[in-house]
């Protein structure tokens, strides 16, 4: 028997180290040890008991149910753990799911290189090594693997340009600059299975004629940066880096680069010029980075998670990989449900599923009482994708065609109550602190597109403004020089697509359909339903609202400041937001 | 605390290290905000002589990324997560909640030296949104009343 604690960023915050110790604590007489993120992040912190083979799995476990985990463990006494099992519908959140990208997230520690190696780690590598690169470019070829980051391009395409550039110094770069708002699988594949990583980009090295690798990954995931580092280590002990790797010819090192925090750096050749220890600001193509990326050299730039898909390609053949998706959509894809949503966390499914498969099946549908409104795909650069397109299938084309991308993965769910106007206002305030300025039209034209949907959301929108912010949509979109410029307007022109009716409520009307602009909405108290229980009264920051006990109360709309406090705290509903 | 003289002499692991290796403007800056938890005039002015890069150059790079720090921050720096899904599950209650307590605005510290806030971009825990990091640690699913109660216990431990 051993018992295994899920920890991931996401576990630890939720308190799996305190668990951890806790047990620790009862000196169980049976190994306790750690694994990165499962991915059923809303049912962290999470405990797996695995006796032999069979897996008894506890959610939501907090310090104080260590002594009932104990007492499990050494009597097989499970009338105190029975709350903490996992229930049936929460297993199929996995069990639905196709892990490739994944497959290791949350069984195997990710400190430790042997558990990687027992789940055939490092034999895809091996097995490269005896082909010739030729030959490698033509099994990702085969898959149909696309650049999980966003564009969707076809990955064999992207290495065969690097192995064909001329230079004898080419560079391997893996991108973890997860910016994405929304997106953390990248993070969770570096947490949870770093020589994953490692192995793909050793795969990919070998491909293009790589000497050096590089992971440029956010500072802001300092785990991710800690566990990468130490499966370097390990890696190179082991001979799996350096020189002559496995007995070939074959020689790669391997360095950690950590940003700084700025999105556009996500974008590859502003990546490079970070990497090289200057402002992130994009560069012109061509030429393309596989001609002058790296210090001008050849260079070739995947992200986390097409990398992480590379070693079971190698292993398990490409007709294999592309056997799942569409036509023109290959594999699985790693998406990271949350928002409103019941069940969030991490989803891998093939491509050709639906968003309702990834929302609804998979994900349990809407936390609140409220009806599902739209999924926001591809972070700033994508869209929101309304609930009459739920049965959109999750290839990159159809995606594409309604406004947003398939992007990284992230999607964010959102019901009734989330202003559409204030979403694309919350992405733009985004970009436009983001953008890097080089560019005059995302520069400014992002700005005085925020400026405009922050009047529109006060209740200062005139006539015209709809017209005027699509025209900045396509000025912008025409301008740009980047990937996050030319996309920046997308969350504007799809909310403005699909949710039209809102803008022009919130400009005509001055009402906020969802309520959520501050400005535009009045709480009173229903006088019906108030029991005069002073609560509201009581948790008024600026003594706005009166009344004597068990008399109905008034609000008094000059003093209020519409925090909401009351609305959050009333037992029956007598707060009306309006 | 700003009239602290500053040690330039802690930097020179970091510059001897560093300084003649292409590219490492960025982590050198790293370092030295490690080592006095921001970047101190008197640092860049140090890390301009050994590298040879200009200080306007540094000053350019150090602008451009949010990590960087021009001040000194409070000894607990909160970092609220402005990610989309904090956006949708409630973080500007969560920053109205912070500010009313500490009162200070974005980008400010408290005059007692103890707290600085800055809000950040995604963190990418968003399944326990709204986020936020107090140095290295993360705390989820805040609430108001949760806010209050973990800068209580912070401001507790620190006397």
């Amino acid at each position: 028997m051993r018992v295994v604690i899920g920890q991931g960023s996401c576990g630890i915050a939720a308190g799996a180290e305190k668990v951890r110790k806790a047990l620790l604590n009862e000196n169980i007489s049976v190994p306790i040890s750690i694994t990165g993120c499962i991915g059923m992040c809303y049912l962290e912190p999470i405990v797996d008991i695995y006796d032999e083979d069979k897996l008894t799995r506890l959610v939501k476990v907090s310090e104080s149910d260590a002594p009932a985990i104990a007492e499990y463990i050494q009597t097989g006494d499970r009338s105190k753990i029975e709350n903490l099992v996992v229930t049936d519908e929460d297993s199929e959140f996995l069990s639905k799911q196709t892990r490739i990208a994944l497959r290791n997230c949350g069984i195997i520690n990710p400190e430790i290189i042997e558990e990687y190696i027992e789940k055939d780690g490092y034999t895809a590598l091996k097995k490269a090594l005896g082909m010739t690169p030729e030959e490698v470019i033509e099994i990702i070829k085969t898959s149909g693997l696309a650049g999980r980051g966003g564009a969707g391009f076809p990955t064999w395409f992207k290495w065969n340009a690097a192995r064909n550039s001329e230079g004898e110094e080419k560079y391997l770069i893996c991108n973890a600059d997860e910016g994405d708002p929304g997106a953390f699988m990248d993070r969770a594949v570096i947490e949870s299975d770093p020589h994953n990583l490692i192995e793909g980009m050793l795969i990919g090295a070998y491909a293009i004629g790589a000497k050096h690798a590089v992971v440029y990954v956010r500072a802001e995931y300092p785990l991710a940066i800690k566990r990468l580092k130490n499966a370097l280590e390990q890696a190179r002990e082991k001979g799996i880096i350096g020189n002559n790797i496995f007995g070939s010819d074959f020689s790669c090192d391997f360095m950690i680069k950590a940003g700084a925090g700025a999105f556009v750096c996500g974008e590859e050749t502003a990546l490079i010029e970070s990497l090289e220890g200057h402002r992130g600001m994009p560069r012109l193509k061509p030429p393309f980075p596989a001609q002058s990326g790296f210090w001008r050299k050849p260079s070739n730039i995947n992200n986390v998670e097409t990398f992480a898909n590379v070693a079971w390609i190698i292993n398990n053949g490409g007709e294999a990989f592309a056997a799942m998706g569409t036509e023109g959509s290959k594999g699985t894809k790693v998406f990271a449900v949350t928002g409103k949503v019941k069940r969030s966390g991490l989803v891998e499914i093939p491509m050709g599923k639906t968003l309702r498969d990834v929302i609804f099946d998979i994900g349990g549908g809407m936390k609140t009482d409220k009806p599902f409104k739209a999924v926001q795909m591809g972070g700033p650069s994508g869209g929101c994708i309304p609930a009459s397109l739920i049965d959109t299938v999750i290839d990159y084309k159809a995606l594409g065609a309604t406004g947003a991308i398939m992007g990284s993965g992230g999607m964010v769910v959102m019901d009734e109550s989330t202003c559409m106007v204030g979403m694309a206002k919350f992405f733009l305030d985004f970009t436009a602190k983001e953008s890097c300025g080089k560019c005059i039209h995302c520069r400014i034209g992002t700005k005085r597109m925020l400026e405009m949907l922050e009047r529109i959301t006060k209740g200062e929108g005139k006539d015209g403004d709809i017209e005027l912010l699509e025209e900045l949509c396509y000025a912008i979109k025409d301008g740009a020089l980047c990937g996050l410029g030319q996309t920046a307007p997308n969350p504007v022109l799809t909310t403005i697509k699909y949710f039209r009716d809102e803008y022009e409520a919130h400009i005509k009307d001055k009402k906020c359909p969802a309520g959520e602009c501050s400005d535009l909405i009045e709480y009173s108290i229903n006088k019906d339903k108030c029991k005069g229980c002073t609560l509201c009264a009581r948790n008024c920051p600026v003594e706005a609202i009166t009344g004597s006990v068990k008399q109905p109360h008034v609000i008094d709309t000059n003093k209020c400041i519409k925090c909401g406090k009351c609305y959050s705290v009333c037992r029956f509903d007598a707060v009306v937001k309006a | 605390m700003a009239d602290k003289a500053i040690d330039l002499s802690l930097l020179d692991g970091v510059l001897d290290e560093y300084a003649s290796v292409k590219g490492s403007l960025i982590t050198i800056l790293q370092h030295t905000q490690d080592i006095y938890g921001y970047l101190p005039k008197e640092a860049i002015e140090r890390i301009s002589e050994r590298t040879g890069i200009a200080t306007s150059e540094i000053m350019g790079v150090g602008t451009f990324y949010t990590q960087f720090r021009f001040e000194p921050v409070g000894k607990y720096l909160i970092m609220l997560c402005q990610g989309t899904a904090c956006h949708v599950n409630g973080s500007e209650l969560i920053l109205q909640t912070i500010k009313d307590e500490l009162h200070i605005e974005d980008g400010q510290t408290t005059d007692d030296g103890l707290f600085s806030l800055k809000c950040v971009a995604c963190l990418g825990c968003c399944s326990l949104s709204p986020v936020m990091m107090i140095n290295e640690d993360t705390y989820g699913s805040l609430t108001p009343d949760k806010t209050k109660k973990i800068l209580k216990e912070l401001r507790e431990a620190a006397v």
